[in-house]
């Protein structure tokens, strides 16, 4: 494969790749800048560190002759910083200059689903109707914004199959909480007391953690060595104390729970309730429909599959689609339709009849922000486009593992996939080069690393989602980037993996020195001379 | 479909290289019953960003935006002017479209913005550590029961009457697992009552300030008699701009902050995404729940940051976790730290000036109506008026005449026939004399 049609940098061996240096001129590696800057590479310090009393908004100064402040104001100052507008402007853009994004690049994390984010999606966000919405206003002024809401619940439901579903949480996690709360309080209203929750052992970390922040205990269910739930050994676990499983489907290694309906009747024979983790429906959205498979509970990542932006981070949101045996415990505010229009029920005790929802996840009414960008999402896709979605998504990463597969171990081996392709690490074994040196290498080459050492059932995971975002060319670079990184691991091409990366803003980073002695603020000199 | 790259030729060449006839044999692990045909879904089919653009827009516009008419509520979300470089930078692709910044070498901007975003989190509430935020103020406000609950090995804790019932809800059903969870009488909620409450099993005291009614407390005393008992007070900040004037909760005693961050930086957004601000002391820095970004250094010794004593965190610990929570709220942290950046010491003093400054003025407004009395004593930017009559149908019926007067208490307490003539206004630095005006007269009309 040549990819130098372009005049672009290839791999290791090429002559091309680096432009020859005319006699008596140093080499970037030997200039030292006066400034400290590279090029456009610039070195950026803190804010704190930039104050210098200026100020970047323009507002009066206003004072009350008599505050009525009940004797409480402050006597000591902040020690904000003050800069000006083009200031604080460049200090940030110069930041942003310093993250990886999708944007720029793909951006193959497994299990985080980094795909596009259309610009519309912000633009309908930022309507004043939306944006600038206070949440407690008159119903009479809201209703535009309970009918968006009204929308996405349809979205939701009709492509889970499920009849009901509550907005409020507000991420994946928050999710999974409002989830096992709707299945505690379903059991408490059976009479029973059932305190174990059954977890594979694939299962994303935030599984066993809230079933533990939701009063349970965890009881780890194994992984066969195909990479699937070892559903015999479930089924041998489920008994008269089990509340719950909790499934990711498709699961972490990237492939569909084949046995899941089967799995589904033996957690309802048992009486417990099954919760699927929806972090990976952006595989199977407008394929199939979780509610078919006999789920009672599945947090949908809006921040995944209907591509709210990550944000470096958050914020996420994660509505909760809810069987008819969970249903009625959905957590308030719950919507209603009423002769005046749309209306939130915001009281525990004002549920409409049948209705016992078991508390409040939260303030006000969940993630609208992120409810006008999904809605978004869905009505440019419509239902093809989220099929389309899928399949392209899927299709990638089995283009992926097809074409890494005979130089990069593929534990799981001959697939199908879903989408994500799972490889492990013993390629590596021998060559001298270990799995974080693969992927900070691929940092040199312009690539943000997959997620790695994930999921724990196979020993160094590397998990590539690459989405349904990515051109053919694009996947075509990127596999011929790791097929070519991995040629050079199995030659024991030591040097360029170890300690990589070296082109990134920083190298690699002191984890346990920050972790030691915790430096978590910036203090003045005067301070941290004081504390030493 | 605008957004998906692959041509009908790409795909068909990719399952070449697979070995696939279609598509459909990747799903082969799906149960064949459970695979559906596109007809199931009663959903539209792809549309252009024109149309979508009427179909959303036609939505915004049943609303009436805070901007669009004078405007007074508040009860937990504010309506302040954020600058327009705070947008144009959170919409910069290198933040909006990136991840949690898990590979530091190439996430410095994420990172560093987050250490600049905790530093100023404790500068504000007084406290010596934050993290890099919660999804909001009431999620944190459980969050911090919680981790009092941990920290003292105890269950019991007390809610004060003026922490925002949205609030004590969302406690109650987190940390009411672990404990019993006691409020204490809505209006006047004296010190005392609060106090008296306090014992041995006591794991915290939850006391905001200003509290949902507007009133100003000196946590001092609360602080006191929690801490003679060996429980945690626990302070409660909804608007987050009245730091710039008040005595900051860390001054006073507080163990653990919580508060909501949405006035600065972020709008309304009708209830979410917000950004929970979470500020302790730094000996409870093990126990706290959430990312937490720290300084360290490269290799070649340069200053950098990374995310750090994630062995407190649910992908490290699994079930012994000190939370659940994975997301934060990056961008509208983000959004926090660029406007208090432009503010500065100057900046935000003055904003928290002028706001105190315009309730004062609409509370004196609002006091000459005749049969109508301000409540609290001290306030900040936000009070609470008794009516001569039922709060909620007086907001409907003035919102219908183009004014939004606040928020009734009703609609907060359903069921405590003692505050249905109770109305929450706040005056910010976006109202003017104008505003005022229409909503004094307004309301005169009313009553």
């Amino acid at each position: 494969m040549s990819m130098n049609n372009q005049g672009r940098p290839t791999g290791a061996g090429d002559p091309n790749r680096r432009r020859p240096i005319a006699p008596g001129t140093v080499t970037p590696e030997e200039l030292d800048t006066i400034s400290g800057d590279r090029g456009l590479d610039h070195e950026e310090s803190l804010i704190f560190e930039l104050d210098h009393g200026a100020v970047g908004v323009d507002l009066p100064d206003m004072e009350v002759g008599d505050d009525r402040l009940g004797g409480m104001r402050r006597t000591a100052r902040i020690g904000l910083p003050g800069l000006s507008e083009p200031e604080v402007i460049r200090h940030y853009v110069r930041l942003s200059r310093k993250n990886y994004a999708i944007d720029s690049g793909l951006y193959p994390l497994g299990s985080c689903t980094m795909k596009h984010n259309p610009r519309l999606n912000e633009k309908m966000a930022r309507l004043p109707g939306f944006g600038d919405l206070h949440p407690l206003a008159p119903a009479s002024t809201t209703q535009g914004a309970l009918e968006l809401i009204s929308q996405l619940m349809n979205w939701l439901t009709t492509l889970t199959g499920m009849p009901a579903v509550a907005m409020s949480p507000k991420a994946g996690a928050h999710g999974e909480l409002c989830g096992l709360l709707a299945i505690r309080a379903a059991i408490a209203a059976r009479g029973e007391d059932r305190k174990r929750v059954l977890v594979p052992e694939s299962a994303h970390g935030t599984n066993p953690a809230t079933a533990a922040f939701a009063g349970f205990t965890v009881d780890e269910v194994p992984a066969k060595p195909n990479g699937h739930v070892d559903a015999e050994a479930l089924k041998a676990k489920l008994g008269p104390d089990v509340a719950a499983i909790m499934l990711t489907n498709p699961n972490t290694c990237g492939l569909f729970e084949g046995e899941i309906i089967d799995i589904a009747k033996a957690v309802h024979e048992a009486g417990a309730y099954f919760y699927c983790d929806g972090a990976n429906f952006n595989a199977i959205a407008g394929k199939v429909r979780p509610g078919d498979l006999g789920i009672d509970a599945m947090h949908i990542n809006l921040h995944k599959t209907f591509s709210t932006p990550h944000g470096g981070g958050g914020p996420g949101a994660g509505p909760v689609v809810l069987s008819a045996r969970l249903a009625a415990y959905a957590p308030i505010p719950l919507l209603v339709a009423d002769g005046k229009g749309l209306r939130l029920i915001e009281d525990m005790a004002a549920a409409p009849d049948g209705a016992k929802p078991f508390g409040r996840m939260c303030a006000f009414h969940g993630q609208m922000g992120m409810f006008s960008r999904a809605l978004t999402y869905m009505l440019s896709h419509g239902r093809d486009g989220v099929r389309q979605a899928s399949e392209d998504a899927v299709l990638s990463a089995n283009y992926i593992l097809a074409s890494l597969k005979d130089v990069m171990s593929a534990p799981f081996g001959e697939g199908p996939c879903m989408h994500e392709a799972l490889f492990d690490d013993s390629f590596l074994e021998g060559t001298g080069v270990t799995t974080l040196d693969f992927a900070k290498a691929m940092i040199d080459e312009g690539y943000h690393p997959m997620t790695m050492y994930f999921p724990l059932v196979v020993h160094g995971a590397m998990l590539i989602e690459p989405t349904e975002s990515e051109s053919k060319e694009s996947l075509d670079r990127f596999i011929h980037v790791l097929h070519t990184l991995a040629e050079e691991a199995l030659a024991k091409n030591v040097a360029r993996f170890a300690g990589a990366p070296h082109l990134a803003p920083r190298r690699r980073l002191d984890e346990t020195a920050a972790a030691r002695k915790p430096v978590l603020r910036w203090k003045p000199d005067t301070l941290k001379q004081a504390a030493e | 479909m605008r957004y998906l790259p692959l041509t009908p030729d790409d795909r068909r060449a990719m399952l070449a290289r697979i070995g696939a006839p279609d598509v459909d044999a990747l799903f082969r692990d799906v149960p064949k019953s459970a695979l559906t045909s596109l007809s199931t879904f009663d959903l539209p089919d792809t549309q252009g960003e024109l149309e979508v653009e009427r179909h959303m827009s036609k939505l915004a516009a049943k609303n009436i935006a805070a901007g669009a008419a004078p405007f007074f509520c508040g009860a937990g979300a504010y309506k302040h002017h954020v600058p327009s470089a705070v947008d144009h930078l959170i919409q910069r692709s290198e933040f909006l479209t990136s991840y949690t910044p898990y590979q530091p070498e190439i996430a410095q901007g994420t990172l560093q913005y987050l250490f600049e975003f905790q530093t100023q989190v404790a500068l504000l509430t007084g406290m010596e550590v934050a993290n890099a935020s919660l999804y909001d103020g009431s999620t944190a406000t459980a969050e911090a029961v919680l981790m009092a609950q941990r920290v003292t090995k105890r269950g019991k804790a007390i809610l004060s009457g003026g922490l925002h019932p949205h609030y004590a809800e969302t406690v109650e059903t987190v940390a009411g697992l672990f404990g019993p969870m006691q409020r204490t009488a809505v209006m006047p909620g004296s010190a005392e009552d609060i106090i008296a409450l306090i014992d041995e099993d006591t794991s915290c005291v939850v006391v905001q300030s200003p509290d949902v009614f507007g009133l100003i407390r000196n946590l001092r005393p609360i602080a006191d008699a929690a801490h003679a008992k060996g429980a945690l007070l626990i302070a409660v900040v909804t608007e987050i701009v009245s730091l710039g004037l008040l005595e900051p909760p860390g001054a006073q005693g507080a163990d653990i902050v919580a508060a909501e961050g949405q006035s600065i930086g972020n709008g309304l957004n009708f209830g979410g995404p917000y950004v929970g601000l979470f500020a302790t002391r730094e000996k409870f820095l093990r126990q706290m729940p959430g990312r937490l970004c720290g300084e360290t250094v490269d290799v070649e010794g340069r200053r950098g940051y990374v995310l750090t004593l994630s062995t407190r965190e649910q992908h490290i610990r699994r079930e012994k976790a000190t939370s659940n929570i994975c997301t934060n709220s990056g961008l509208c942290c983000l959004a926090f730290t660029i406007h208090l950046s432009l503010l500065g010491e100057e900046g935000l003093t003055r904003l928290a000036r002028i706001n105190h400054a315009k309730a004062v003025a609409l509370a004196a407004k609002l006091a000459s109506l005749p049969g109508v009395e301000v409540l609290p004593n001290a306030f900040f930017n936000e009070f609470t008026v008794k009516l001569p009559k039922p709060a909620a149908p007086i907001v409907e019926a003035l919102a219908a005449s183009g004014v939004i007067a606040g928020v009734p208490v009703s609609r907060l307490l359903p069921h405590d026939a003692s505050v249905q003539n109770l109305l929450i206004v706040a005056a910010t630095e976006t109202n003017t004399d104008d505003d005022f005006d229409a909503l004094t007269a307004a309301l005169k009309g009313a009553i």
